[in-house]
């Protein structure tokens, strides 16, 4: 399993142009489909390793999710990425797929706020449990007042 | 960017019994109504100062218990961040703190001193509160480098309290990011002579300033 044949077969499965960029191959896929090429990556392209999971915050665009996963054998790195509809921060969970995506996933909830359907722990990770607000998303005023600290 | 209003948060009922420094220390720096032990060792105490010739007897004794309190000072080994490296390099043997009779104790229980040697989470908080309290009266508190002094290079950040007087009153405030060994010894002499004026009854010096 080269690159090359990954972004082909991605590209018959998915109809997505996978870009190969620094070594990893990039696919930027609809939000329907990411639980489904998560089960490709994992049994067809042999991705057994998942890197990390996290997100990023474009605003009024909604935010995306991003994930990589690698087949460490034959050096195929995969990195998933989709955009979550504006105002609504759900997505698909991988945890079914790969272990490692729970805590991660958590993480992501913790600071982006997204929901991820079909965790089965999705609880604050890093932050105390009264914590209000999502930090990393950009319309987290950072001088939010926690009381009695600051 | 958009500044939420500030959400009034319960704080939770483990540690959250004060809003701020002020309240706190309406509640901790002073000696209980109650507290009839100590009302009847201060009356007697005032007794003595009062007779012909007492006023030597109280001093002195306060003068000795005060040579003593600063004499032993033993800091509860409580590391946050790098700057802990530095506090482990002061105890150890080049620059030798246990020469001013300052112990390392892994206990809060037995100690005296509290350095606050990093940064302080908000998630840290409560714990470091809780080994505060653990301690047993008269304790002090030394806050080493930025980060406990003010939250530091963190200090815009979300998860940083802003300065560990937040949390605990502060004696010693210790700049530098981290303060080598040396400033820290510094600020450990500085609280040792803060530590000579102390009163009985547990109040702090008016003036924090050297004499």
């Amino acid at each position: 399993m080269t690159a090359a044949d990954a972004s082909t077969r991605i590209r018959e499965r998915f109809g997505v142009e996978a870009v190969m960029a620094d070594g990893v191959l990039s696919v930027v896929l609809p939000r329907e489909r990411w639980q489904e090429f998560g089960r490709v990556a994992r049994e067809e392209l042999g991705c057994a390793y998942f890197n990390w999971l996290s997100a990023v915050d474009w605003k009024d665009q909604g935010l995306e999710v991003l994930c990589r996963v690698e087949n460490l054998d034959a050096r195929l790195v995969v990195m998933m990425r989709t955009r979550l509809v504006a105002g609504e921060a759900r997505c698909p969970t991988l945890t079914h797929l790969w272990r490692g995506a729970d805590w991660m996933e958590r993480e992501c909830y913790d600071m982006f706020g997204i929901v991820f359907e079909g965790h089965p722990d999705l609880r604050r990770i890093l932050l105390s449990e009264g914590w209000e607000g999502h930090p990393l998303r950009k319309d987290y005023a950072v001088d939010t007042p926690f009381t009695p600290y600051r | 960017m958009e500044v939420k209003p500030p959400v009034p948060q319960v704080p939770p009922p483990v540690w959250g019994d004060f809003r701020d420094l002020q309240e706190w220390e309406k509640y901790h720096q002073h000696r209980a109504v109650d507290d009839k032990t100590s009302n009847t060792l201060a009356s007697i105490a005032e007794a003595i100062h009062h007779m012909p010739g007492g006023w030597i007897v109280t001093t002195s004794t306060e003068k000795i218990f005060n040579w003593a309190r600063k004499s032993s000072i033993w800091p509860v080994t409580f590391g946050l961040a790098c700057c802990a490296i530095e506090m482990m390099a002061t105890f150890a043997s080049r620059f030798d703190v246990e020469r001013f009779g300052m112990v390392p104790w892994a206990s809060p229980r037995h100690s005296d001193l509290m350095i606050v040697s990093g940064t302080v989470t908000i998630k840290m908080a409560p714990m470091l509160k809780r080994i505060y309290d653990q301690m047993p009266d008269p304790k002090w508190v030394v806050s080493m480098g930025s980060c406990a002094n003010s939250g530091g290079p963190f200090r815009h950040g979300y998860h940083v309290v802003k300065g560990v007087d937040r949390v605990v009153p502060v004696d010693v405030y210790v700049p530098g990011c981290p303060p080598t060994p040396d400033s820290l010894m510094y600020g450990l002499l500085k609280l040792q002579e803060q530590v000579a004026e102390f009163q009985k009854t547990g109040a702090r010096p008016a003036s924090s300033g050297p004499k």
